[in-house]
């Protein structure tokens, strides 16, 4: 069970948690003018990191708050938990 | 039976107790400090199962968690507990015990026949022979099952309690052995908070067995200084009868605490439970799991009185128990002394060392040498004979140069125990789970841990660390720097001397070549409690299968109770040398939590019941519903009245009446499950455009709108209706199951797409009783209730909503129906529900006003047409197929409208909305039923769609069913078929989905 460090709360057990999937996919701002490829790219296609992957956690049990988490998908350790708005730490997005 | 086979000195027992017990039925006794398998054996007892497959007799192979054999069912009624190891059940006075394997009787087995035929039950069989036809599988799999035993469920309600604790350390050691101990030592005396968590009844581990001197005290004596010292430090935690079963993500581990299980049932201080799960977060982790034997393998190696050398020596100086009058040690490495001499000090004949190596250690010879036992060097035992009673006599055969022969077969030696020693696998259980990857070291020949992935270390034989004096330096290093690591340094430990022998290397021994006695059918086991063999193995690499996750499911090999911890590094090591590659390269199976059995009692802990296992969420008016002997529902946590029998009447009958009398004259629904929604701000009726696919800015204040939630897929996610409380304040009603995830997805939305939108949600789904009042009496009886609104048509339109008093109580009003009838639903306070509902069943008695419930309510929507989500949508389904294009905007942005016109939501032929009537009016199709073109079809025939509703509508005197129907919108008129389970085909007519008031005059009115 993952220790996840709540921006608001502190660091809580997974088990208060709710995954969010990947972190940074925007909404498009004009889905109408997209194409088919263009909106299921949106919709369906994600990176399937192997490593360093941002993806979002909803403190469910906690504050209810969306926030984004840096987590190794291979040793599961979390580098960094930053607030929705925010850039990753160390650049990139 | 006498207790012929218990020393008069020695071990850790006390002589001067008896604990009485019975196995299998028969009266025993034994000692404090006997566990059920040493008092048994003590006793004579030789036999203690029969094997899975085969049903060979089985006796005790282990002396801990390891052991295969002796399984166990301990207890009666609903203290009962399956499956129990014989080796790890300590003794209480009246202890009943029972063999799980061996129906009818250990000494006579149907399932031994399987033993005579066993050339037809390869690896595999089960798959092969059982699985195909499905029908057969379902014939025999009653008798397999019960011929394979292990154990029985109790069928009484358990009368104990469990608990769970949860715990942060700075040190957690998963180990009370000499590595464990002096780890917890040094991590103490820095300061740190440990946990030192032990399996066995007493802190030692090896110690407990073994004759070497610690600084020139005996092992238990260290014990005792040591373990004193422990619990001198405040911040210290022993759990003894304690096993780490789990090593989760971010130094997670579980522990499971046996509190009450060695005194029996209703012994115990009252107020202990009987099991206790801790889930620890630790800093710094020390695994000092140790190491466990590994069996050789040979012939018949199953034969009870083939022991680990470890478990012979056990028996011998902890238990005193010397577990025959005879016996010989076979081994690849210098351990197997060890046996020799405690078998010759307990009065036993030692009639042979076989040792596989030519060059055993000097010091163990040594040893060995002031005792007459004649040391084959160089040989193995490629056989054993067995009688009545178990081992008779071995084989003893010369090898090749290589081992990898019999050159000369050398005799016949009778003996009634064989202490076997493979070597040792180091423990890397936890490790592995830790998400360690163990590798394998070819010089020691067993797998060791790998580089730590997260914040553990481990130490001494679980780490390939053999010797006493490295167990105990490593534990101290690895307590003292996991210690430093937590915030604690400063740890010390002196490592006392300690006089050992200098071991010799072992030389890796996988397979003893057939002898002079083998080849007539006996077997050479790998899995003695799955009854795999080597043969098995070599069966699956011929048949094609390389990775040792594949071998293991075909095979079965590590899928006991045991889960492998004696065989599975013999069989990958087998497998290894049929496809020619090294045990490194074919590699572990992955170990999974849980090291062993945890029982259920444990895992759900105090969450039981209705209150703490999942809660029930009952409405206000539950109680009332209660008395009128309401059939409830679950739908989500909530109970909702499902209908309200009266005497002698079935469902079928309470809900006919029930759904003429709502249209024929007043019904009321508890409608206080649906979910609810307070949404605030400035920006609201935006962010509703954004979420629902109609339009919002228009709705004025007392207006209520049904709309359509969509997931981005453009698929129906949710529904209900929506009113506008005051400009910027609406409340939104969701599905009864849908509330929780629609108040999650819309404060996911406003959180991370659009935290510019200034809106405020909250859940008032608690906050307020709804109640119903649907048919043509509903404003009458509202009148009669006293309402202080106009209720009138022109006052009081459909789709508005008005504050009120009812019956004087403060109150939302609303015309909203979801049964087509003129309805009224009313909000009120929580706490006034129950009144108020109680008020209108009064006003309503001389229009026989009737309760209904959710069946009813199910059958009136759907002689409406009106669609429940989740039942007549499935995640696949669009507004489009539902026919309700009209509550599509065309003109704005929501969420899923893109996805409307993408290629597949746009083709011609998905699954729509239709109405079925049945051309027999009787007769009521099952839910789920499959339709077809036609009555008979070249197969595959093609699944145009299914029924999603269904019921006998008494209003219209047929059966009517909804179904969503491969391009359905354009086939009305036509036929389609149901093909039902029992085989018969129901011919129905595709028709409009609104069966009743189509121009819906009635809800309007
Ligand atoms: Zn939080």
């Amino acid at each position: 069970m993952l220790k996840i460090e709540c921006p608001w709360c502190g660091e809580r057990d997974q088990e208060e948690f709710q995954y969010g999937g990947e972190a940074h996919i925007v909404r498009p701002e004009r889905p109408d003018t997209l194409t088919d490829e263009q909106w299921a790219d949106y919709l369906f296609n994600r990176a399937n990191t192997k490593g360093v992957h941002a993806e979002q956690w909803c403190h469910g049990a906690g504050c209810r708050r969306w926030f984004n988490v840096l987590r190794d998908t291979v040793s599961y350790v979390i580098v960094a938990v930053y607030r929705p708005g925010e850039n990753p730490p160390g650049g990139g997005e | 039976m006498s207790t012929a086979r218990r020393l008069q000195r020695g071990g850790l027992i006390d002589r001067s107790r008896r604990i009485r017990f019975s196995f299998n039925g028969k009266d025993y006794f034994g000692h404090p400090g006997d566990t059920l398998a040493s008092a048994l054996l003590a006793q004579g007892v030789r036999i203690f199962g029969r094997s899975f497959k085969y049903h060979r007799p089985r006796g005790i192979v282990g002396a801990g968690a390891e052991e295969p054999n002796a399984l166990v069912q301990v207890g009666e009624g609903g203290f009962s507990t399956p499956n129990l190891k014989a080796t790890q059940v300590e003794l209480y006075e009246g202890l009943t015990a029972r063999t799980v394997n061996g129906w009818p009787n250990l000494a006579f087995d149907i399932g031994a026949i399987n033993n005579r035929l066993s050339r037809l039950l390869p690896a595999g069989f089960y798959y092969k022979t059982f699985m195909w036809p499905r029908s057969a599988w379902m014939r025999y799999e009653r008798h397999i099952r019960r011929a394979a035993g292990l154990g029985h469920a109790p069928s009484l309600p358990d009368p104990d309690h469990y608990d769970k604790r949860h715990a942060h350390f700075d040190v957690f050691i998963a180990g009370g052995g000499p590595t464990g101990l002096t780890a917890a030592l040094g991590a103490a005396r820095a300061g740190a908070r440990v946990l030192l968590v032990d399996e066995q009844t007493q802190l030692g581990g090896s110690l407990l067995f073994s004759p070497v001197l610690i600084g020139g005290r005996t092992g238990i004596e260290w014990i005792a200084e040591l373990e004193a010292e422990l619990r001198s430090f405040p911040e210290v935690t022993i759990l003894s009868r304690s096993t780490v079963t789990g090593y989760y993500d971010h130094n997670f581990l579980v522990v499971n605490q046996r509190r009450t299980d060695h005194v029996g049932p209703g012994q115990a201080e009252p107020r202990l439970t009987r099991e206790r799960l801790w889930r620890v977060r630790a800093k710094q982790v020390v695994i000092a799991t140790g190491a466990i034997e590994r069996p050789l393998v040979f012939d018949a190696n199953d034969t009870p009185g083939v022991m680990l050398g470890s478990a012979v020596s056990t028996y011998i100086r902890r238990y005193a128990v010397s577990p025959g009058r005879s016996g010989a040690v076979f081994t690849n490495n210098d351990s197997g002394y060890q046996s020799a001499l405690d078998m010759a000090s307990a009065g036993m004949e030692v009639r042979a060392i076989v040792d596989v190596r030519k060059r055993p250690g000097a010091d163990v010879l040594a040893a060995v040498s002031t005792y007459d036992i004649p040391i084959y060097q160089g040989y193995a035992v490629p056989s054993v004979q067995s009688g009545l009673q178990g081992l008779k006599r071995i084989e003893i055969a010369k090898l090749s140069p290589c081992g990898e022969d019999i050159v000369s077969h050398k005799g016949l030696v009778d003996c009634q125990v064989l202490a076997i020693s493979g070597g040792w696998s180091p423990a890397v259980h936890l490790h592995s789970q830790s998400g360690g990857r163990p590798r394998y070291d070819a010089l020691k020949a067993c797998f060791v841990p790998g580089r730590p992935v997260q914040a553990e270390r481990s130490a001494g034989a679980c780490a390939g660390s053999f010797t006493l004096t490295a167990c105990l330096r490593e534990g101290a290093d690895a307590g003292i720097s996991a210690a430093a690591q937590s915030g604690w340094p400063g740890g010390y430990v002196d490592i006392p001397a300690v006089e050992e022998s200098v071991q010799a290397p072992l030389q890796p021994f996988w397979e003893v070549p057939a002898g002079a006695l083998s080849g007539n059918g006996v077997k050479k086991f790998l899995d003695f409690q799955n009854d795999t063999t080597a043969s098995d193995i070599r069966l699956a690499a011929r048949e094609g299968y390389r990775s040792i996750e594949h071998v293991k499911r075909y095979t079965a090999l590590g899928f006991g109770t045991d889960q492998g911890k004696l065989g599975n590094i013999n069989g990958l090591a087998i497998l290894a040398k049929t496809l020619g590659k090294s045990p490194g390269e074919v590699g572990t199976t992955t170990f999974r939590p849980n090291y062993t059995p945890v029982t259920f009692g444990t895992v759900a802990g105090r969450t039981l019941g209705e209150q703490l296992f999942d809660p029930v969420r009952k409405t206000a008016i539950h109680a009332w519903h209660v008395r009128r002997g309401a059939s409830f529902e679950n739908v989500g946590q909530w109970k909702r009245p499902w209908f309200y029998p009266r005497d002698g009447e079935d469902m079928h009958a309470a809900v006919n009446r029930e759904c003429l009398a709502t249209r024929n004259g007043v019904g009321v629904l508890d409608a206080s499950t649906l979910g609810k929604i307070d949404i605030r701000g400035p920006d609201a009726a935006r962010f509703l455009n954004l979420l629902y696919t109609n339009n919002w800015d228009n709705l004025q204040p007392g207006r209520c709108r049904y709309g359509f939630m969509l997931g981005e897929d453009g698929m129906v996610m949710d529904d209900g209706v929506t009113t506008c409380l005051a400009p910027g304040h609406f409340l939104m009603t969701t599905t009864t199951g849908g509330a929780a995830a629609v108040l999650t997805w819309m404060e996911r939305w406003l959180q991370t797409e659009w935290p510019d939108l200034k809106v405020y949600l909250t859940s008032v789904t608690d906050q307020w009783s709804v109640m119903s009042v649907a048919g043509p009496c509903a404003r009458t009886v509202l009148q009669r209730v006293g309402c202080d609104l106009d209720l009138g048509g022109d006052a009081f339109p459909f789709m508005s909503m008005q504050v009120g008093q009812v019956a004087g109580i403060p109150a939302r009003i609303s015309r909203i129906s979801f049964s087509g009838e003129l309805a009224f639903e009313i909000s009120v306070e929580a706490n006034q529900g129950l009144a108020l509902w109680e008020t209108i069943m009064v006003a309503g008695r001389d229009y026989d006003i009737t309760p209904y419930g959710t069946e009813s309510m199910h059958v009136l929507r759907a002689e409406k047409g009106y669609v429940i989500v989740g039942q007549d949508t499935d995640g696949s389904v669009t507004p489009m197929d539902l026919g309700m294009d009209w509550i599509v905007s065309k003109k704005k942005d929501f969420i899923g409208k893109r996805s409307l016109s993408r290629s597949d939501t746009e083709r011609p032929n998905r699954k729509q909305l239709v109405g079925l009537k049945t051309q027999d009016p009787s007769r009521v199709l099952p839910e789920g039923a499959q339709l077809v073109n036609s009555r008979q079809e070249a197969q595959p025939v093609p699944m145009i769609g299914h029924v999603s509703s269904s019921y006998f509508s008494a209003n219209l005197g047929r059966s009517i069913a909804l179904a969503l129907v491969k391009g359905g919108l354009s086939r009305m008129g036509g036929t389609i078929y149901a093909h039902l389970m029992d085989g018969s085909v129901v011919p129905a007519t595709i028709c409009e989905p609104v069966f009743f008031d189509p121009e819906n005059q009635r809800g309007k009115s």
